[in-house]
């Protein structure tokens, strides 16, 4: 054995600082990030000149109505995915709150505001329970997510059965469509905005953010490092479960309806947006101006289809190929990368050879 | 390392610019013009697509509107329920179609959205399952619900000997007509049937394979059951099927509000005496011309307003903006091959 | 107990054999199911003892248990399929067509062109997933729009109906064999077969391999991609028998069939024993845990609990059986510690 053996296989130079550094307007632009909303400007284009009506004065404050509900539960949901974690069960809370705003108000005669915070409280405790059983028990949160996936839902088509509670007060109804003034923007902007600001603040400047970062790439090492990793998961599902129940109260109020199965399949949209924004499934990555740009995006894109009496089926086919690509080519390129530097382990050779397995061998003799 | 970040940078940017493509790509408009040079654009919005009753009285719809040399459309959700009726009723105000016509699933929830599009100028027609009478122009009332109502309950009490237990499969649980109705037979059997007692209402959903289930499990839990009153297309047809392959065929009566075309084999296996049903073509036909008064200035949905509704002759509107159709028809062995619906 | 994982077991083969399946989840699972059945036939006798409450109670688990058995094969290496549900819409329909446009085509053509059609889609969600590389949640995820969506462009707002369907084709929706409905016994079919395989196939042990450490599974040099990839086309395949069950059944096919059943199937599974990380679990638990879901939602009603509430219940369940094998799991690693520190 020479010391041949001990030659680490071939490698780039040797990596300095400058390697890894690349221009402001690089490390900005070229991330997927503005890719998603790149192509978000290009659909609104697109569609501006195109699609008939689209340019009409209904046309955005219709578009955000319709989004805010999946707009507000992307928002924690991103940090969740971003720990790694997942939570299916975001829809069931949204219906679980939207039966108890609707049987407070008919049947107990709370006031709205009343029974919506107790509704915010609820969806606190289904994420409380989501979080205990994926933190303190370590259960998988997929498994879980599921489990109660199918638990809040029961629960809230259990308590109002399959009527549903219709009479709201029309200052809370009017207030859900409210529009700023005359423009085409909904009253409901400010508070998303304000949520949207907070999260950002909460991810990309705090040290919980760091944390949360540092769950999802590796939670032993953020562990170590003194991440407290089961609180901070905790809070995080707490987070999303109140985001919920918030988006359920929107929800009643602005279609006027409280039904037990309000919102059934909503948990697939958010997703959708949340990684179609950029946000790596295997966590460890995402940001949160990718995620609005991609609840945005598949929002207009529904609404100019539907625009153009293309049917529900068209934009669903449409937002699962999204999905499928958009996930698919985070791994393309991974492969194309690797392909280009020659690790690719017998599989297709462009680029630089590598003598890895030469050199080891010759070590050998 | 700069090489990899530029290729993959690169491809990024081509895989942006194919996704875009993807986008703009697909979509040729072959879209329904809103104000299409003076045609009155009539889009119908029933309670549910693929419901067969619907179809057929948005194919009336559709007659009337060609005739009268408009331009027709139908939309609706898949589910029966209030909050999907509304992306549709937004899009017809974005459109800026003339008249909506819509079978309402909820009284009330609906009526922001009917709001907001009746700003934009749109006239709201409802038919067959009513909004509340301060949210839309005019309603299309087929029968009038006290006439369904007791043709239902005279025909269980004809089936099962006027004594015993019945139940209801019903359709959507707050849909308006279904709930008139409901509360109308209730009526009914208090007053003139007291041998009869409704021990309970199930929810189809205007779902056939959960009118099947619920059948299934109507007939386990209430084991003395002599009657099934089922006042939905959708319901009446499912628990027919459930009912021919059941030992309880025969010994239990179904009748309720269904279509000639899907009964028929039920009610040739003895499955099935009578039940009941009026032309849903002719409604949405009425429905149409209606909307087409209403656009047109014709009427104002004022009690005592007369208008023309093609072959169906003149029609005055009632009270409460109410045009009604006619009486509901009783179907059964003898009189079932005359109608194709 | 840490004695026995030293040296060999004292007691008798047949013992053995014994407590291992007396103690196995399934038993559990099974007796939870003969309690259910019992509770309500008490409340209402003809639940089980009317011939229609026979054939009911093996008639309507036939449409979950086969997905029950295909999610199976998925979960038990890493995976999971959701776009079950739509897979079972489009071959439905794809029955129902078959039999308006080619009217005297034979019953078995279409099932096996049904399980064509299935396996055709679930060989899509394996390419993506084993090539690819991507989570399987996201791609089923992605596979359940688009197929539902390509099923609801292809139906249009057609549906099919139980007269457009042949009279023998229907005939077998309620059709029993010795009052076994025969399509309870295709299920079962499926079910010995896919069960055999996975216990004493190669490439059936493998799956668990693959399950149990994938990284591993690599290193040892297992096909782990074509495994992968086979799991998927099976869970296909058996998503398109559930589809033809289906039009059997219901005769009618409408835009929303198969509408929220991956749910149901992913959760029969759980409930039947298979960890949902993989690498255990078998079909006969997951078929238990079928019938278990389907006799509970039906007996609701009899013992005087609205059914409504079924969701909840199935949700509870399926967090209780996690919790479960968590905590036997985690007490299992801790013997084999102990074990392993004693000797």
């Amino acid at each position: 054995m020479t010391s041949s053996v001990l030659t680490r296989p071939d490698t780039p130079a040797t990596r300095t600082y400058a390697s890894y550094s690349r221009p402001l307007w690089q490390r900005v632009l070229l991330t997927r990030e503005m890719a998603v909303i790149a192509l978000l400007v290009a659909v609104l284009v697109w569609s501006n000149l195109n699609v008939p009506n689209f340019d009409g004065p209904l046309t955005l404050y219709f578009l955000f109505l319709d989004i805010t509900p999946i707009l507000l539960i992307a928002l924690p949901m991103t940090l969740v995915i971003i720990t790694g974690e997942i939570d299916l069960s975001v829809a069931s809370v949204v219906g679980l709150s939207s039966v108890l705003v609707g049987l407070l108000h008919h049947d107990a005669g709370l006031s709205i505001p009343a029974a919506a915070a107790v509704a915010l409280v609820v969806g606190a405790v289904c994420g409380a329970f989501n979080g205990f059983l994926v933190s303190y028990v370590g259960l998988p949160s997929l498994a879980v997510t599921i489990g109660t996936l199918a638990l809040y839902r029961g629960i809230a088509v259990g308590l109002l059965g399959t009527t549903a509670v219709t009479d709201f007060p029309e200052k809370w109804t009017t207030l859900a469509q409210d529009r700023i003034g005359t423009s085409s923007y909904p009253v409901v902007l400010v508070p998303i905005a304000v949520l949207a600001v907070l999260f950002a603040l909460l991810l990309h400047f705090s040290p919980f953010g760091r944390g949360v970062f540092e769950i999802g790439l590796n939670d032993e090492a953020a562990h170590f490092t003194g991440v407290n990793v089961e609180r901070t998961k905790f809070w995080l599902f707490v987070m999303t479960g109140a985001v919920s129940a918030l988006a359920g109260v929107y929800y009643t109020l602005r279609y006027g309806s409280a039904r037990g199965d309000n919102a059934t399949g909503m948990e697939l949209q958010v997703i959708a947006a949340v990684l179609l924004g950029g946000v790596s499934i295997f966590g460890g990555r995402g940001a949160l101006h990718g995620v609005i740009a991609g609840v945005v995006l598949i929002g207009a894109l529904s609404s100019a289809m539907r625009l153009e009496s293309l049917t529900v089926n068209v934009i669903n086919i449409v937002i699962g190929a999204l999905l499928v690509l958009s996930v698919m080519s985070t791994s393309l390129l991974a492969w194309l990368s690797a392909l280009t530097s020659g690790r690719t382990n017998g599989a297709l050779r462009l680029g630089k050879r590598r003598q890895a397995a030469m050199h080891h061998r010759k070590g050998d003799q | 390392m700069k090489f990899q970040n530029r290729l993959s940078a690169l491809a990024a940017v081509a895989l942006v610019a194919s996704l875009g493509l993807t986008a703009c790509g697909g979509n040729d408009s072959t879209a329904a013009d809103g104000s299409s040079g003076g045609k009155t654009t009539v889009t119908f919005l029933p309670k549910n697509l693929g419901n067969p009753y619907f179809d057929t009285s948005d194919a009336g719809g559709k007659k009337a509107v060609e005739e009268f040399g408009g331009t027709y459309a139908e939309v609706g959700p898949d589910t029966a329920t209030p909050d999907a009726q509304v992306p549709f009723i937004n899009t017809a105000a974005q459109q800026g179609v003339n008249a909506l016509v819509i079978s309402a699933d909820d009284p009330k929830a609906i009526c922001n959205a009917i709001g907001t599009a009746q700003s934009a100028g749109t006239k709201i027609v409802t038919f067959d399952s009513d909004t509340s009478p301060d949210c839309r122009d005019l309603f299309i009332n087929q029968a009038t619900s006290e006439g369904i109502a007791k043709v239902e309950v005279d025909q269980i009490a004809k089936q099962i000997g006027d004594s015993g237990e019945i139940a209801i499969l019903s359709a959507a649980a707050n849909a308006t007509n279904q709930n008139a109705w409901i509360d109308l037979m209730k009526k009914d059997l208090a007053a003139d049937h007291p041998n009869i007692k409704l021990v309970d209402v199930v929810y189809g959903n205007d779902d056939d394979q959960t009118s099947f289930d619920k059948t299934a499990a109507l007939l386990q839990a209430h084991p003395d059951l002599k009657g099934i009153i089922s006042p939905t297309t959708v319901g009446i047809a499912a628990a027919a099927r459930y009912l021919s392959t059941s030992e309880y065929k025969g010994k239990v009566a179904l009748t309720g509000l269904g279509t000639p075309n899907q009964m028929r084999e039920y009610v040739k296996d003895g499955t099935v005496t009578s039940f009941a049903l009026w032309n849903p073509e002719d409604l949405g036909y009425l429905a149409a011309y209606a909307a087409k008064a209403l656009v047109d200035g014709t009427i104002t949905g004022k009690e005592g307003d007369k208008f023309d509704a093609g072959k169906l002759g003149s029609f005055t509107v009632g009270a409460d903006a109410t045009v009604l159709l006619g009486d509901p028809y009783v179907f059964d062995k003898s009189n079932i091959d005359k109608f194709k619906f | 107990m840490t004695d026995l994982m030293l040296r060999p077991s004292r007691v008798s083969p047949v013992q053995r054999a014994a407590g291992t399946v007396l103690r196995s989840r399934e038993i559990a699972v099974a007796a939870v199911l003969v309690a259910v059945i019992v509770v309500t036939t008490l409340k209402s006798n003809s639940f089980l003892f009317s011939s229609d409450g026979w054939r009911d109670l093996l008639l309507t688990p036939c449409i979950l248990v086969p997905l029950a058995i295909g999610q199976t094969v998925v979960i038990v290496t890493r995976n999971v399929d959701l776009s079950v549900g739509s897979v079972l819409g489009l071959t439905a329909y794809l029955t129902g067509r078959l039999f308006l446009d080619h009217p005297g085509l034979p019953v078995l053509a279409v099932f096996v062109i049904g399980m064509l059609a299935g396996a055709v889609l679930g060989a899509v969600n394996g390419v993506l997933v084993a090539f690819g590389k991507v989570p399987a949640l996201v791609i089923t995820l992605g596979t359940l729009y688009i197929y539902r969506g390509i099923f609801l462009t292809w139906a249009g707002s057609n549906r099919i109906n139980a007269s457009d369907m042949p009279a023998g084709f229907l005939k077998l929706g309620t059709a029993s064999i010795l009052t076994i409905p025969v399509l309870i016994i295709i299920a079962f079919v499926v079910l010995a077969v896919v069960g055999y395989v996975l216990r004493t196939a190669r490439g059936g042990r493998e799956l668990y391999a693959i399950g149990s450490d994938p990284d591993a599974a690599k290193l040892y040099g297992l096909p782990v991609t074509k495994r992968v990839l086979t799991a998927f086309v099976v869970s296909g395949a058996l998503a398109g028998l559930a589809g033809v069950i289906y039009t059997a059944r219901y005769g009618t096919v409408s835009s929303g069939a198969g509408y929220g059943i991956e749910l149901q199937a992913v959760g029969a599974a759980v409930i039947g024993g298979v960890a949902i990380f993989g690498g255990s679990g078998t079909v006969w638990g997951a078929a238990i845990g079928a019938f278990l879901l389907v006799t509970i939602n039906r007996a609701l009603p009899i013992v005087g609990i609205q059914d409504f509430w079924q969701q909840a219940v199935v949700g509870a369940l399926i967090i209780c059986a996690v919790v479960l094998d968590r905590v036997l799991s985690a007490r299992q690693a801790r013997r084999l510690v102990e074990a392993r520190d004693l000797s």
